[in-house]
């Protein structure tokens, strides 16, 4: 029988940077070990990665699959109310909102963990 | 095998000034074509230098222009460095005119010094047929229009390195071009050469925004430890005859290049992966590959090129007018509902003082960055009572006045307020908001002339 592991913070099994682009923000999740991408698929979709937005109100959210780094790309439409030249809120250029997709909560083998956590 | 070398000193308008020392001596002990390049212009840094011009607040190229290149234009002359940059912002005659009496000035009378001029779509056609064109994002356009400026690829940037010229200054062009530029001149690639296209866009997209993929904008520490952060080395790449490419650093400086700083630059501002658009090539970087061949040496191989799309995309920017921002703090026990209760008196003033612009407000140290401007992950965050503090208010307006009575009511908080209200700060600053179009090829006039 295969052990179903924990929820954990996906911080915990990958890393992630954003981007801007008008009012849209793409936002990569790069896995610290290239076997977790398969995991990343299926954890980490578009609905759940809207889920962490659904306060905003949110476009299209894309995922676009990098295999050769691997990696993902997520594009979310819409995300800055109104981006830099417009949002009134500190970050408009959505710089901080990669860590926010890293407090999704996945189901990762702990195998897979960045090997420098505390 | 012909390779060239290209380092970045600058990778966005308000980097440092004292990055390109190190790329310079590193670039010397290079064994080919040597370029240094700084990118300055963001999207929206060129209607900021175009309004400050129009009103007289500015010479319209990038007011760090002189901080940047007075104290390279030696040394690289010296080293056969050619430099290339977007510091002519708004203004690319004026940034050339200035570059020449820098060069003067430094007894270097003979630096050949090219502008690249015709991204200015204002120059070539009017507000009411920019307003027409076919928009792909940004708000709607509205006129008047503070500026409208296409971006020009890597070939008008070759055309002057043609020329010979040893310092180039465009205006608005893809940050990628200003290292395709380099590797279009050098290996003479014709416009179907699709994989040094690709290459050399594919290196340029990695070194555009300088340290950020040599380990800044990337420390997470224990996760993601980066050696000696504050002395960050600036990127340099490496471009081969078969299209290879190689991401290193200055030794001797800090920050990193690894597999990991490297896929995270590569993705950056990035959305369809199979279809980055530039003027030159359209980029898939889907099966791109990184692989760590040294210290600090990452070799980046895959990127595919496509024919570049039948359009050239611009940016249009409008006066969007002004942010004002107030903070005050509250602190220590009991800081939660006192911070609260600041906000609840501001709401009920600004509707007695009929306040009609949109507002906003945060309460750093609870929920800032990630909220809405509705404050929702805020009413629904757990009520820790103590902490430190500080309320924000934030508001747009074309009408400076109300921004002001708006500050002013947050200023009073400190006897107006809940207990303890302290550290009020303030801010007010001029917006512009950008839309793009996609533009005909044949439209700009683009010239390239020695200065």
């Amino acid at each position: 029988m295969t052990e179903v592991p924990d929820k954990k913070p996906l911080h915990l099994f990958a890393h992630a940077r954003a981007g801007d682009k008008g009012n849209s923000v793409n936002i990569s999740i790069i896995p610290y070990h290239a076997d977790a991408y398969s995991h990343l698929l299926s954890e980490v979709t578009e609905d759940r990665v809207r889920a962490l937005l659904a306060h905003r109100p949110i476009g299209a959210v894309h995922r676009y699959e990098v295999p050769g780094l691997p990696a993902l790309n997520f594009v979310i439409d819409d995300a800055l109310e109104g981006g830099v030249n417009l949002s009134l809120g500190l970050d408009g250029h959505g710089k901080s909102l990669s860590f926010l997709v890293l407090t999704m909560t996945v189901q990762i083998p702990m195998k897979f963990a960045c090997r420098t956590a505390p | 095998m012909k390779t060239i070398y290209v380092a970045c000193g600058a990778g966005f308008g308000g980097d440092r000034f004292d990055a390109s020392g190190p790329l310079i001596d590193h670039l010397s002990g290079c064994d080919g074509p040597r370029y240094l390049i700084f990118e300055t212009l963001a999207e929206r840094t060129l209607a900021i230098a175009q309004n400050q011009m129009l009103r007289g607040e500015g010479p319209g190229y990038s007011e760090f222009l002189e901080r940047y290149l007075k104290p390279v234009l030696k040394p690289c002359h010296e080293a056969g460095i050619r430099v290339i940059s977007n510091l002519g912002a708004a203004n690319v005659a004026g940034a050339g005119a200035r570059t020449r009496e820098l060069a003067d000035e430094l007894g270097l009378s003979g630096l050949k010094i090219a502008v690249v001029e015709g991204d200015d779509l204002l120059s070539v056609t009017s507000e009411e047929a920019i307003a027409n064109m076919q928009p792909v994002e940004g708000t709607k356009i509205e006129r008047p229009l503070v500026g409208a400026n296409v971006y020009l690829g890597a070939r008008p940037i070759a055309a002057a390195l043609d020329l010979g010229a040893q310092v180039v200054l465009t205006g608005r062009c893809t940050d990628a071009a200003l290292t395709l530029g380099p590797v279009v001149h050098e290996f003479g690639l014709a416009e179907d050469d699709l994989h040094m296209l690709a290459a050399g866009t594919t290196a340029g997209h990695l070194l555009e925004c300088g340290p950020q993929v040599t380990g800044a904008y990337f420390a997470d520490p224990p996760f993601k430890s980066v050696p000696d952060l504050a002395n960050v080395g600036y990127p340099v790449g490496e471009i081969g005859a078969d299209g290879s490419v190689v991401i290193t650093k200055p030794e001797g400086t800090g920050g990193l290049v690894s597999e990991a700083t490297v896929k995270e630059q590569i993705l950056y501002e990035m959305h369809d992966p199979a279809n980055y658009l530039t003027p030159d090539v359209t980029l898939d970087v889907t099966g791109v590959r990184v692989a760590q061949a040294g210290p600090d040496r990452v070799r980046v191989s895959g990127a595919q090129g496509k024919p570049p799309p039948p359009t050239l995309k611009a940016t249009v920017s409008m006066d969007a007018g002004f942010l004002g921002e107030a903070e005050m703090s509250y602190a220590g026990p009991n800081a939660r509902a006192r911070a609260e209760l600041a906000i609840e008196v501001l709401r009920q003033r600004f509707q007695r003082l009929a306040i009609s612009c949109p507002v906003r407000f945060d309460i750093m140290g609870v929920m800032s960055v990630f909220d809405d401007d509705d404050g929702t992950l805020r009413a629904n965050s757990e009520r820790e009572p103590d902490g430190d503090l500080r309320v924000r208010v934030a508001a747009r307006s074309d009408d400076k006045q109300e921004l002001e009575r708006i500050a002013l009511e947050v200023y009073s908080l400190w006897v107006t307020g809940p207990a303890g209200g302290a550290g009020f700060r303030k801010s007010l600053s001029s917006k512009v908001k950008t839309a793009s179009v996609l533009v005909d090829r044949s439209l700009p006039n683009v010239t390239v002339r020695l200065v």
